[in-house]
Formats: structure tokens, sequence, C-alpha cells
């Protein structure tokens, strides 16, 4: 399993219920569901995917994860995870709203656009970075969204989000091992990955 | 239906296969609060059931279809049944694994009561002294044959098209007995679209002086009529895009038009073909029946106060759906909208969307990718039980 994974996994509490969006060939749910005794649901677009989830024995709906997560009834699950999609999502205000509804709590995580390989690149080389969490042009980019690790806080402000945990990690190997970044997170650290709920205070007031 | 009797009978195979029948004397009650019966129901069953019988699974047919859903009935039989992609020993649905029965329904002309039959009050055929009966009804026929043979669980109700519907209806009707359901290219209830397909067919076989308002056992039957509809429901069964592959305007036996009225183009030969053969085994009044049943069925109304998702809330099972990309007749859409409701009751379901161009038959063609996902999704629910 991939290294961020990993840490999501170790995040996730046994017994839970867990909604996997843009979950792929379902490789963390597989891991929770047999490990960690999780009841997983995973959402992934591409049939391939979807196919080889179900092959594994992983409930797994074909969809775009932006319109599925709007059909459950709130608190459904106790952890909703985006792993490294948020950058593609063309509306993330809504959709994490969306996921803290559905979710008691999210875990996010996204490439962070201020690691200094892409600070350098755009400062020395003056072109859009091209690195090996964000390996396309421009041109052909999935990732519509620059998210730094900074902007995340801040985002998590903006909502009246509470992060409950926070890491910032550095990955070798195509994303199979990797570090943990405690010291200037923003800058070496290659993924952000963040445990979120809805404040409680502010719930109290709604 | 296609023909699709291109495998040995040699290999992997569940072999040579008995059609069995199951008669009830005592009456049941359908949904119209009609008390109907003696009822009797064909049906086949292959492999064996476990000590538990926890690995029992139904398979539910589509509209004209039958029991038959695979292996060979003797030796000299060319063409096996018609899901033998599908069923048999080490295949999707592992008959060296599960116990399968394939159940027939009643309102057909398979061998199980229908119109066709006769009417114990008056000796002769019912025909359209039949009742009404709906897809709740033929479950509930269902229901008596799984009792009778000792089955209190279903690991799964597997079904495609009219057959995914009844597995629909089965896991709503009988909560406690189903355990997982497997729906293919099916639909909670028909659009306007496929009710007009089946009126037209209805028509045609209305139409024809030979129907005779039913009575048409011991004379010609209407089996111009009877054709004309099986190739409406083939045009419905195919996708623009699998008919231009198949045929598209290549003529038959010819190099030019005959300007006259005789067959010019492949498909027309195609469809006569299909209608010639279809009346030789399938009963006009059971094709009226059955497609108004088809009609009639609306899972939402019927179970849930017009709402999917309070039909869905007694639901146990899990589910497996499965649509197709150019099937038009229950196209995608329709099998999002169960999954939808299934989602807001809480149910464990997934859904996929293959891409396939063969239209709503697509479900009764080999292809890898479903039939692993079939074969792994049964392995999976029957290892967590």
């Amino acid at each position: 399993m991939r290294y961020d994974l990993e840490i999501i996994a170790s995040w996730i509490e046994e017994n839970s219920k867990v909604l996997g969006l843009g979950c792929g060939e379902g490789d963390i749910l597989y891991f929770l569901k047999n490990k960690k005794n999780s009841a997983i649901t995973g959402i992934e677009i591409d049939e391939s995917k979807v196919a080889v989830c179900i092959e594994k024995g992983l409930s797994v709906l074909q969809g775009d994860i932006n319109e599925e997560v709007l059909d459950y009834p709130p608190n459904s699950f106790d952890y909703v995870i985006l792993s490294r999609t948020l950058q593609q999502i063309y509306n993330p205000l809504e959709l994490i709203n969306s996921i803290l509804k559905i979710g008691k709590k999210a875990i996010v995580s996204f490439p962070n656009f201020s690691h200094w390989t892409i600070r350098t690149q755009l400062m020395f080389l003056g072109r859009a970075p091209v690195s090996n969490q964000l390996p396309s042009e421009w041109y052909n980019t999935p990732n519509i969204r620059v998210i730094t690790i900074k902007d995340f806080r801040k985002f998590a402000r903006k909502l009246n989000l509470h992060i409950l945990k926070e890491t910032a990690i550095n990955t070798q190997n195509n994303d199979r091992t990797g570090k943990i970044v405690k010291l200037f997170a923003n800058i070496r650290g290659s993924y952000g990955i963040f445990l979120i709920e809805k404040n409680k205070a502010s719930r109290r007031f709604i | 239906m296609n023909d699709y009797s291109k495998f040995n009978k040699n290999e992997n195979s569940v072999g040579i296969v008995k059609k069995k029948q199951a008669a009830f004397s005592d009456k049941i009650k359908l949904e119209s609060g009609m008390l109907f019966g003696p009822i009797s129901i064909a049906y086949e069953t292959y492999g064996t059931l476990n000590s538990d019988k926890s690995n029992a699974i139904l398979i539910l047919h589509a509209l004209t279809g039958d029991s038959h859903v695979a292996g060979y009935y003797n030796e000299k039989d060319i063409k096996p049944g018609w899901w033998e992609f599908m069923v048999g020993p080490r295949k999707g649905v592992d008959t060296d694994k599960y116990f399968i029965i394939c159940s027939n329904i009643i309102g057909g002309c398979m061998g199980s009561t229908g119109p066709g039959s006769i009417n114990p009050e008056t000796s002769g055929p019912y025909a359209t002294k039949f009742p009404l009966v709906t897809l709740g009804d033929m479950v509930t026929a269902q229901k008596k044959l799984i009792e009778y043979l000792g089955i209190e669980k279903l690991l799964a109700v597997v079904g495609g098209s009219l057959g995914g519907m009844q597995a629909l209806a089965w896991s709503v009707k009988y909560p406690k007995t189903v355990l997982s359901a497997i729906l293919l290219a099916t639909t909670a209830r028909h659009s306007a679209l496929a009710i007009a397909f089946n009126e037209v067919s209805r028509q045609a076989i209305m139409a024809d002086p030979s129907w005779n308002n039913g009575h048409y056992y011991d004379k010609k039957k209407p089996n111009a009529g009877l054709a004309v509809a099986r190739m409406i429901g083939h045009i419905t069964y195919l996708s623009d895009e699998s008919m231009r592959k198949k045929f598209g305007r290549k003529l038959q036996d010819k190099n030019n038009f005959s300007f006259n009225f005789n067959t010019d183009f492949q498909v027309e030969n195609y469809l006569h073909y299909q209608g010639k053969k279809f009346v030789e085994r399938f009963d006009a009044n059971s094709f009226l029946y059955i497609t108004k049943a088809a009609d009639y069925f609306d899972l939402a109304k019927e179970y849930g106060k017009n709402s999917l998702v309070m039909a869905f809330s007694k639901v146990l099972a899990k589910f497996l759906v499965i649509s197709f990309t150019s099937d038009w007749l229950y196209p995608t859409y329709q099998s999002k909208l169960m999954v939808k409701a299934m989602k807001k009751s809480g149910l464990d379901v997934s859904f996929c969307e293959i891409k396939a161009d063969w239209g709503h038959d697509a479900f009764l063609l080999p292809s890898e990718r479903f039939i692993e996902m079939i074969k792994n999704f049964l392995k999976n629910t029957y290892r967590e039980i």
C-alpha cells in the first residue's frame, strides 16, 4: 500500500464505517475491511477500477464523487477519505461540506504545492512545475487546484473546521516508502494529510 | 435472446440436466386479492445443496426465457441452456460450489401454469380466463418452490431484465430469505418507452385474426402477430451500434434492391428469422400476460407507498447492480435510481456500468469482466455469511 494510505489507515479506529472517495482499485479499503474490520464503501468513476474493487469483495459504486456523496443520510460514516483528489475538484468548498455532512470525520490528503522542488522550479526556471507528485504538464493535468499545507489550514479556519490531526510526509519509490516531515512541513512535505471534523462549538449554535 | 451455442458441451459444462416440475394443490393469494390454484412451476437444479443449506442460489430468467439456464437435455442436444457461459463448474455461478435453482414463472408457457394450461374447472385451456398475475405473484409462486425444496435462505437471487425485476421483488417481499441480489440490466419500473414497445407488441398479437380473443388453442395460432411482437422485442434488445456493426445496410443474398416488398436487407432477414423461430416455442397469450405484468411492475408503488427508499427500508440483502452502456431499454439511469434509493436506505450496494455495444442483450453475452465480477461477488458473499 502507498505510504500516505498507510498513514491514513493508521488514523482510522477499528470497526468504523468508512467511505472512500475516488478509491481507485480499493487498496486502503481492502486493508481497512480485512485488518480493521471496517464496514467500507467506495466511489470510483473508472469502470475497470470499479470492477477490480468488486472482484476484491469491496462494495464500490461507479459514479462521480460530487454527486454520489449527496445521496447518503447525515452521519452515515465515521470517516470519509478523500485521498489525493482535492486538487482535481471543481468546487472543493461544496464537496468538503457534503463530506462532513455524511461523515463524522474526514481525512483529506493532497500534494503540497509549496514543496521546495515546486517553488524552485517556478522561481528559477519560470515554468509551471512538474514533479513526481504532480507529473503532468499544465495543458494535460487533471489537477486544477493548487493547494499548499498552509492554504488548507486557512481553508479549514474559513469553513470553521476543527483539525484533529495533520501530518506532512515526504515519499520515495513511487510513494511506496516515506517519512513524516516535522520541521518546515510546508516546504519539505510532498503531501499534506488532515483529519478534520466540523467544529463542535459552532455545531451547537446551528 | 441470442443464439450463442458456440460452446463445446464436452468442456466445462454442468452436463446433462433435467427439467422438473413442482405442483401445489393449494391456492396462492394473488396481489389482486384473488385466490388462484392449483399451480405448478417448472425448474431445474444443478450442484449440491450443502448440509447447512447455505449455498443455494436462485436464478430468474428474462421475458421469454425458461428454467433451462445451463447444460443439455441429452447427448444429442446441441443447444445448451441460455446462460451456459455463466453457470457451470468453475464458472461465474459455480455449480461445484453452489446449489443452483432456476425457476420459471407462472403466466408463462415453459412448463409452469399459464394461460395455455388446462383450467380444472372447464377442462379446457385458461386462455384469457387466466388471472392477470403480477411480478409479485410470480415471486410468491417461486417462494413456494423454494420452501418445497426445503430452503430457508438464498445466498443470492440473480436475474437480468425481467429476471432482475423478479430478484428485486424477491429482496423486498422476502427480506429474511434473500442474503444478496445480483441485478443485471434491469429497472424498478418500466419507462414510457418500455411500455410503448410492449404495447405495440401486444397490439400486433391482438390484431392477428387468429388470436380470436385468446381462444386459439385448438385452432390456427396467431403466429404472424406473435412473430411481429418478437421482432419488435429484438430491436429493443439490440442497439444502434450493434445493429450497425452486425448488419449495417448489407443486403441479403443479393447485390441490388428487389424493387418489391420481399426481403432486401440483412436486418430484415434476421428479424424474420427470429420471429419465425420464436413462434415455435412461445405462446402468444403468455406473451401478453408477462409483458403486462412487467409494465405494471413498480417497486416503489407496490411496496413503498411510491417511495423507492421506503420500498427498500426492510430489505436486508446486499446488492450488486450492473448496467450496460448501450442498453436503451433499461438505461443506466434506471439502475442508478435504484442504487440511489439503496444508498439512502443504508444498504450495502455495489454498482458498475459495463461498457458494451450489444444493447440490452449484453447480459446474455460472455465477457470476462462480467463473469469475474459475479463470481467474486458470490464468493465474498458466501465467505461473509
